[in-house]
């Protein structure tokens, strides 16, 4: 028996553990695909806000300011990419410049520190390449970005190293309240645990409502993003939002914390809770919206777009705490953005319920750092030549365009929780992410796999489940073998 | 730091070709870098045969084309490294390179040959709609996959974009047992040879839709299907053309990049058509003793064009060395217009060029019964018919030496396409 099983290895589910894995408690996450950061974490704008957008004494508010506040700090220990690199908000005409002032008094309300209203000049200063349109901006100097896929995989390493038990490929299809405890039904057997965290992100309707009968409701709102060549990645330096005006929301143009730029994201509410496709009504819609803030948009040097899930709640509420009428349930329900913001403040406040209820005792031997995987881009020629001579696979480029290495491949597979498919090397290592959308680099990670994890080719997957990337021998290779 | 008369990057066709013909011309000290664990580039994958009838007069395989050159450069004894990928290389010809057994190490050029040859454009690139699950390969990987590794990538094949590498996997697909049921083509021809499509599809009865595209791709986890639809003449999907096709596979074959990150960071001009750097008579580009050849230069539908254009890259980059490209002179630049896409060389200098100057290009469009015409500043000197000009077929013009150094105050060559 469990103390605690978190239904959901996505960032809220995985800061849930890291934070709850302090504690002597008895914990495991269930998670339906191969990896952790597979669904919503996956697929975002990968922007830490800074917290003036949510409505003034929400608990978005609340966890989005504190969840940056945290984020530094927690880069720091745990070793993923985050930057300060404030965020922009611009108002193209002149009647809704008082909609920034609107936006300001929310942020400070919300507690978001330094915001500035900045004059059509300061704003062209700081971006150039904006529109002659500008007429101002609310400036938030605490706006980052963060490599969603590291921060998430860092939490799940470090509750892992912590003594959390990962099952992945695992998929919740009921859960019935026993004596005292919860019987969690999975495609590969019964679960049982005396508390049940609900992070299940887009499915945290259905697994909510297997246990209550104050039934929630959430709908999978898509959003397509087109990822812009490194080439244009400091087209801006800021996240720059449009205003929101009666024209609509509009999207952000931002860098991304590897020096690429992201435009996106639409809007639109989806049935299918794996429609993870985008459209080229979505697309176009969104270079059009883009062209609204950014001039000249290099849109010709998109390098690939996707679509993500946002898990929207109707109330535009998260939804965190105990069920009122399923005793030991917890919910974190309802997380869309700004959830990857809030992930560390989710984690530090579910975990606390979690310890009061459960009256948990800290760990002593907490370990609260974790080391990412070695760049060995970040080290000095002579380092780096010693790395290559105890390590040679430091030495070999796998992946040319985001200059990979295959010792970086290795760390990514054999490090706890490692990798196990071509998905799962690219969200780790960045092989795979660049410019040619790892047209080179795919048959040569895809021997590593087979020759580290002892996989047939065929057994190896992109993402998992049925997505094998080859379907047998060639008549030739298979006569004889 | 070690020191090389010429450091030539990429030891595909290109390369090799370069390497050969720069030793021949007397330069002893030369460094070929080859990131593969082979030497020979792309053609490694390219079983088919159908390579070098102009240089040999015979039909070889890809690799039986590589090994001759191979042979050649290890006979000249030839210095190379194999598994090393070259990291930078800076203004004044520091090449910056890695393995796993010399680490990063740098070496100082007195000249270098860039020929890294060309990336596939992605489906990224494209920014095609639907799903992104496993089935979706570019033509190269899927050729790599094949002819290299032994595993099918796939058994019901869709193919988007008819260019030669395309073509041939459609007929090595087939071969291999797998059904390639369509070759969508965006535009109104084929950006392939035409020896390809009869040979590749015709031949098999693979179908070529001309002005299609995906507009759709579906499959969540491995790909289960893909939708075409016909394109008007701006290449925008017609509404209620859409036609469903059930596939495991897409392949893509919609374009190749001169792969140019290291010419850039050195601070290479770049033509915008090419994508390739900006070249002169010499191949040499905006920087001094830094040639280009090959792929990298701009994309070649013949291999034995590069060796040849690879080899006169070889010989100018011994002259350098040797002192022997004279100073001076003055630059004529060359002019692609009417129909004409690009020229390589983009300029020439009268006095530094042989007798006899092949310059190469591509036209924008298919035209038929036109003439390919040269002036020299306003005055027609060359025109030429031809049946056919596709974009699918590179286009050259032979320029003579005497007559350019004979015509009174030329300021600019131009090339176009005229249909009289």
């Amino acid at each position: 028996m469990y103390d605690v099983c978190i239904i959901g290895g996505g960032v809220t589910g995985c800061a849930i553990a890291r934070e709850l894995s302090r504690y002597q408690v008895n914990a495991c996450v269930i998670e339906k695909c191969e990896d952790v950061c597979c669904g919503t974490s996956k697929a975002n704008s990968a922007i830490v806000h800074a917290g003036f957008d949510a409505a003034e004494g929400s608990l978005m508010a609340k966890m989005n300011v504190e969840g940056n506040r945290l984020m530094e700090q927690l880069s720091k220990d745990l070793d993923f990419p985050f930057r300060r690199n404030g965020s922009l908000v611009v108002c193209m005409n002149k009647e809704d410049l008082p909609g920034l002032q609107t936006l300001y008094e929310r942020g400070v309300k919300n507690g978001v520190p330094e915001l500035r209203i900045l004059s059509r000049e300061e704003t062209l200063a700081m971006e150039p390449n904006l529109s002659d349109e500008v007429q101002g901006a609310l400036y938030a100097p605490t706006g980052g970005i963060v490599c969603p896929f590291n921060l998430t995989i860092a939490l799940a390493e470090n509750a892992n190293a912590n003594g959390v038990e990962f099952r992945f490929d695992t998929e919740v299809t009921g859960i019935e309240k026993a004596d005292g405890y919860y019987e969690i039904k999975t495609d590969k057997g019964t679960v049982e645990t005396r508390c049940v965290v609900n992070a299940a992100g887009v499915y945290s309707d259905a697994i909510h409502n297997m246990v209550s009968e104050n039934k929630i409701k959430i709908t999978a709102r898509r959003g397509d993003y087109c990822l812009l060549d490194r080439s244009v990645g400091d087209y801006v330096s800021h996240t720059v939002f449009p205003l929101p005006t009666k024209l609509g929301k509009g999207v952000l143009v931002s860098p991304t914390i590897h020096g690429n730029l992201i435009v996106g994201p639409t809007a639109i509410d989806i049935e299918d809770k794996e429609g993870t496709n985008t459209t080229k009504a979505g697309l176009d819609d969104l270079i059009s919206k883009a062209g609204m803030t950014v001039k000249n948009l290099p849109i010709r040097q998109v390098i690939t777009s996707f679509a993500g899930l946002r898990a929207h709640e109707d109330g535009h509420e998260f939804i965190i705490g105990e069920v009122a009428d399923a005793e030991g349930f917890f919910d974190a329900a309802g997380i869309e953005s700004p959830g990857l913001s809030s992930a560390p403040a989710i984690g530090i406040a579910v975990a606390g319920m979690l310890r009061d209820k459960l009256d948990l005792a800290e760990k002593e031997d907490f370990i609260a750092t974790r080391k990412g995987i070695l760049n060995p881009a970040d080290l000095s020629i002579d380092e780096r030549n010693e790395l290559i001579r105890k390590q040679p696979a430091y030495g070999t480029i796998i992946c040319r365009c985001e200059s990979v290495t295959e010792g970086e491949i290795l760390d990514a597979i054999h490090r706890p929780l490692g990798a196990k498919s071509l998905d799962g090397v690219k969200r780790r290592t960045r092989a795979g992410m660049g410019r040619c959308q790892a047209g080179f680099c795919s048959p040569r990670t895809m021997e590593i796999l087979e020759r580290e994890l002892h996989m047939g080719m065929e057994e190896i997957t992109k993402s998992g489940g049925a997505s094998a990337i080859v379907t047998g021998r060639t008549k030739s290779q298979g006569q004889e073998g | 730091m070690k020191t090389y008369d010429i450091v030539i990057v990429g030891g595909g066709p290109a390369g090799l070709a370069a390497a050969a013909s720069a030793k021949k011309a007397g330069i002893d000290s030369i460094l070929i870098l080859e990131r593969d664990k082979e030497l020979g580039g792309i053609l490694n994958q390219c079983i088919h045969n159908g390579f070098g009838l102009h240089t040999f007069k015979e039909e070889l395989t890809g690799p039986e084309y590589a090994g001759r050159f191979i042979d050649v450069v290890k006979e000249l004894g030839i210095e190379y490294l194999l598994n090393t990928m070259v990291m930078d290389i800076s203004g004044d010809k520091i090449v910056t390179a890695m393995n796993r057994t010399d680490g990063m190490f740098q070496v100082q050029a007195k000249a270098v040959i860039l020929a890294m040859g060309c990336r596939e454009r992605s489906r990224g690139a494209l920014n095609i709609p639907g799903y992104r699950p496993a089935g979706i390969f570019s033509a190269g990987t899927a050729q790599r996959l094949v002819n290299m590794e032994g595993y099918m990538p796939g058994r019901e094949v869709v193919i988007l974009g008819s260019g030669d590498i395309g073509l041939i996997m459609a007929r090595r697909m087939t071969l291999e047992g797998a059904k390639v049921k369509v070759v969508a083509e965006l535009m109104p021809y084929s950006g392939g040879l035409k020896r390809n499509i009869v040979q590749c599809l015709n031949d098999y009865g693979i179908p070529l839709k001309l002005s299609h595209t995906v507009v759709d791709i579906r499959g969540k986890e491995r790909l289960e299907g893909i939708t075409l639809a016909q394109v008007d003449e701006k290449g925008k999907p017609i509404p209620g053309t859409e036609e469903d096709y059930t596939c495991d596979t897409l392949l893509l074959s919609v374009g190749l990049i001169p792969e140019n990150e290291l010419s850039r960071g050195m601070g290479v001009e770049m033509d915008s058509v090419t994508s390739g750097p900006v070249v002169n008579e010499s191949l040499e580009t905006s920087i001094p003793g830094v040639f280009a050849c090959g792929n990298v230069l701009h994309v070649h539908d013949l291999v034995d064009y590069v060796s040849e254009e690879a080899g006169r890259a070889g010989v100018n980059a011994a002259k350098f060395v040797k002192g022997e490209l004279s100073e001076g002179g003055k630059d004529i630049p060359l002019i692609a217009t009417s129909g004409a896409r690009y020229t390589v060389p983009r300029h020439i200098n009268v006095d530094k060029m042989d007798d006899l100057l092949t310059v190469r290009f591509r036209v924008g469009a298919v035209f038929k019964d036109s003439y390919i015409s040269v002036y020299y500043n306003d005055e027609r000197i060359m025109h030429r018919k031809k049946q056919v000009m596709a974009p699918g077929e590179m286009e050259e013009i032979i320029l003579q030496k005497e007559k350019l150094a004979a015509y009174p105050d030329l300021q600019s060559i131009t090339v176009k396409i005229e249909s009289e």
